[in-house]
């Protein structure tokens, strides 16, 4: 990989003339105008080769196009359902991943069955090709439980809030899949802001160290929350690779096909025993860190407007239908399929029950705690002493 | 052959060697545990024994250690992680609280935790900063975890093999400056429960509550007290959660009158749960408020002075004739 230190030292800003720190500092967002990146399909959807990349997507077909399309659509479309219902206050919380379609989807569809996958908590494109059903995510953001899913079921492990905790799972995840001497690979998913974390590092570590089958995919969406990722380093983050000892790759992660071609080499790779990868796929967190935030305090909207023009579902859109790969047909049975969608998210949110109350104690231990069996019977015969009280009391 | 005598660590060395033997999935994982074997030999032989695949020196990152350890537990392994010192465990405080304690729960029960972290801790050994410290509380006190400690060569055995056996993590302390203590360990015996208490020594007038390297100091205080006519009952808790307060209860309510030791600060430490817990519990058997023996609100001292901070005979004494002056 070319650094890119060469072309950031131009003077770039020297035609706003006295633009001045006020100026210069809002240009800042806009990075280090077109890092160097693999790409495959322009933001305008034209088709172009990268030697090094190319044969790991020559063989696509246009049913497979059509498939990474109708992913990023619904998966876009369950993101929207779920912001509206955390608005419509049936979620407390909602973590959108839009604008990340193509970056979750290219990585999510390149992997195996039998891949092992940790995500962050905004996987909710990986977690779509990995089978998930959309409504399983959707638990912890309504509050009825912290996780919900069984990761086993999918190789898809829980959402993981604390930043970069899943970096090291991931890690030792791999170093058994080594051990067992299997083929599988594993992905940890995170972002830009959780570079920083030390976990981070350790992962990146402990796998160099131990030749561990795992490939770290980095969505960098320009910001954590409000800080941007000039706050976190100084390098682009996909070089940091270099510094443990194993390949990094920045890629165009608003190109789904680039996404998908980079990621089957990392993990085939990984697989054939080659170790660890690291893959930044460039991307933009379009809307707001969650529904409780507000990026108008700290970015510009032209940042926004500009990333809209690479939008990763439009691309491709422009691509099918240059290459005569999908027909106006397939579009209108795709949005009634996205719609049935939204609709049936919708129903099973508003229909998930409240877990029963005992289910603070439940699973706490595998093998059972003594005292939680004592503040279990506590807390049922508090609860059962107002089985007798009137109706219209202070609860419901 | 069945009953030998060992220090506490071959206790527990032997006890990994059994857990590796008996079961591939467990491996023993942290700094310096292989060739060296550990900086307390505990860990000794056995890298030559089952190869570096098991017995895995592992990078210098406790976070890593932990988080890795996760990650093999989730891929069916049993982690056995050495923490080499008590102070060197809070890089991967994060780890162990946020994540290996919650996991089970997280999933609804789909997943388990079977790790085990072994933590050298306390202090009487002259070390330098950071390696003497009792930190069991601030892993007692999050659910998700259990806590235990052995005091003698016996239980170390059996209770690291039934740890490693547990399907919950399990932050086992080993008093290290009682490693070198021999005790008779019986690798046949049919072990009792792990988080149960025992009875180390019958007294009538007063129960002194205690685990680890805390055990050995209340049986020569008890020793002490007989010959000056005093009968003291010696509670080995061997377990900080859960605790097992019905062996608590039942000895108090001989003897009326509990006082609780530990190296750990007495502030929102081990004994105050007991003192608290107990006095809901036997509050008409109890003839004196249960009182606390332990470090200070203060950081660990320079060596010089830890054989004052840390409670001793005299200082043990000292709170059994206040509690027998009610």
């Amino acid at each position: 990989m070319t650094v890119e230190s060469t072309a950031a030292r131009k003077p770039r800003r020297s035609s706003t003339g006295g633009a001045k720190r006020a100026g210069a500092k809002k240009a800042a967002p806009q990075k280090s105008t077109e890092p160097e990146l693999v790409q495959l399909l322009t933001p305008e959807g034209k088709r172009v080769e990268n030697a090094q990349y190319e044969s790991y997507v020559a063989d696509i077909t246009p049913q497979e196009l059509r498939g990474l399309y109708r992913d990023m659509v619904l998966t876009r479309r369950f993101d929207a359902e779920a912001t509206s219902l955390q608005r419509q206050g049936e979620l407390g919380l909602w973590a959108s991943l839009l604008g990340q379609e193509a970056a979750q989807i290219g990585s999510g569809r390149a992997t195996r069955d039998d891949d092992y996958v940790f995500p962050t908590y905004r996987e909710h494109g990986v977690a779509w090709c990995r089978g998930v059903d959309p409504t399983n995510l959707l638990g912890m953001f309504r509050g009825v439980n912290n996780g919900g899913w069984d990761p086993n079921s999918n190789n898809f492990h829980l959402y993981t809030i604390v930043i970069g905790a899943q970096t090291l799972h991931a890690a030792g995840y791999a170093m058994g899949v080594a051990k067992d001497g299997a083929d599988s690979a594993v992905i940890a998913y995170f972002g830009d802001g959780a570079s920083s974390q030390g976990d981070v590092a350790e992962s990146f570590t402990f796998s160099a160290v131990y030749n561990a089958p795992v490939v770290f995919f980095c969505q960098n969406n320009q910001w954590a929350i409000s800080e941007p990722t000039e706050r976190q380093t100084r390098v682009p983050l996909y070089q940091r690779a270099q510094g443990y000892g194993f390949p990094g790759v920045r890629v165009d992660g608003n190109d789904v096909l680039a996404v998908l071609a980079v990621t089957k080499w990392a993990l085939e790779r990984a697989r054939a025993g080659e170790g660890p990868a690291l893959i930044e796929a460039f991307t933009y967190r379009m809307g707001a860190h969650t529904t409780s935030d507000d990026p108008s305090k700290y970015r510009n909207d032209d940042e926004r407007v500009a990333w809209e023009a690479k939008d990763p579902i439009l691309r491709l859109r422009a691509y099918l239908e240059s290459e005569g790969h999908a027909d106006e047909g397939f579009f209108a049975e795709l949005d009634e399929e996205s719609e049935a969608l939204g609709k049936r998210v919708r129903e099973v949110v508003r229909a998930m029950p409240d877990p029963d109350l005992m289910a603070i104690f439940e699973h706490a231990y595998a093998d059972g705690h003594a005292l939680v069996d004592e503040e279990r019977a506590q807390f049922a015969a508090y609860q059962a002493s107002f089985a007798d009280a009137p109706e219209g009391g202070e609860g419901k | 052959m069945a009953v030998q005598k060992l220090p506490i660590a071959k206790a527990i060395n032997e006890s990994l060697r059994t857990a590796l033997e008996n079961d591939p999935k467990v491996l023993v994982m942290g700094e310096d545990v292989g060739k060296l074997g550990g900086v307390f030999r505990v860990t000794d032989g056995l890298q030559k024994d089952f190869g570096e695949e098991r017995v895995i020196d592992t990078p210098l990152a406790e976070s890593g250690i932990v988080g890795t350890a996760i990650g093999l537990a989730l891929r069916g392994y049993r982690p056995v992680v050495e923490i080499q010192f008590d102070g060197f465990v809070f890089p991967a405080y994060d780890q162990i609280v946020t994540q290996l304690a919650k996991m089970h729960a997280r999933a609804l029960g789909k997943i388990k935790m079977p790790v085990v972290i072994r933590i050298p801790y306390g202090g009487g050994i002259g070390a330098v900063e950071h390696h003497s410290e009792s930190p069991e509380a601030l892993f007692a006190h999050v659910a998700g975890l259990k806590v235990v400690s052995p005091s003698n060569a016996g239980d170390a055995y059996w209770m690291m093999q039934q740890a490693i056996q547990s399907d919950d993590p399990v932050i086992f302390f080993e008093p290290k400056r009682r490693y070198w203590d021999k005790g008779e360990v019986d690798k046949e015996a049919i072990p009792g429960p792990l988080h149960k208490a025992v009875v180390a020594r019958e007294g009538s007038d007063l129960t002194l509550a205690a685990y680890g390297p805390m055990v050995k100091v209340c049986l020569e205080a008890a020793a002490a007290a007989e010959e000056e006519g005093k009968s003291l009952e010696v509670l080995d808790l061997r377990s900080m959660s859960p605790i097992d307060f019905d062996a608590v209860q039942a000895s108090v309510e001989r003897t009326r009158r509990l006082v609780v030791v530990h190296e750990a600060p007495v502030f929102l430490g081990t004994g105050a749960e007991i003192a608290a817990r107990i006095t809901e519990r036997c509050f008409y058997h109890l003839e004196a408020p249960v009182l606390r023996v332990g470090g200070y609100h203060a950081p660990y001292p320079p060596a010089r002075l830890e054989e004052e901070y840390l409670p001793g005979l005299d200082r043990v004494l000292d709170a059994v004739d206040r509690s027998l002056a009610y």
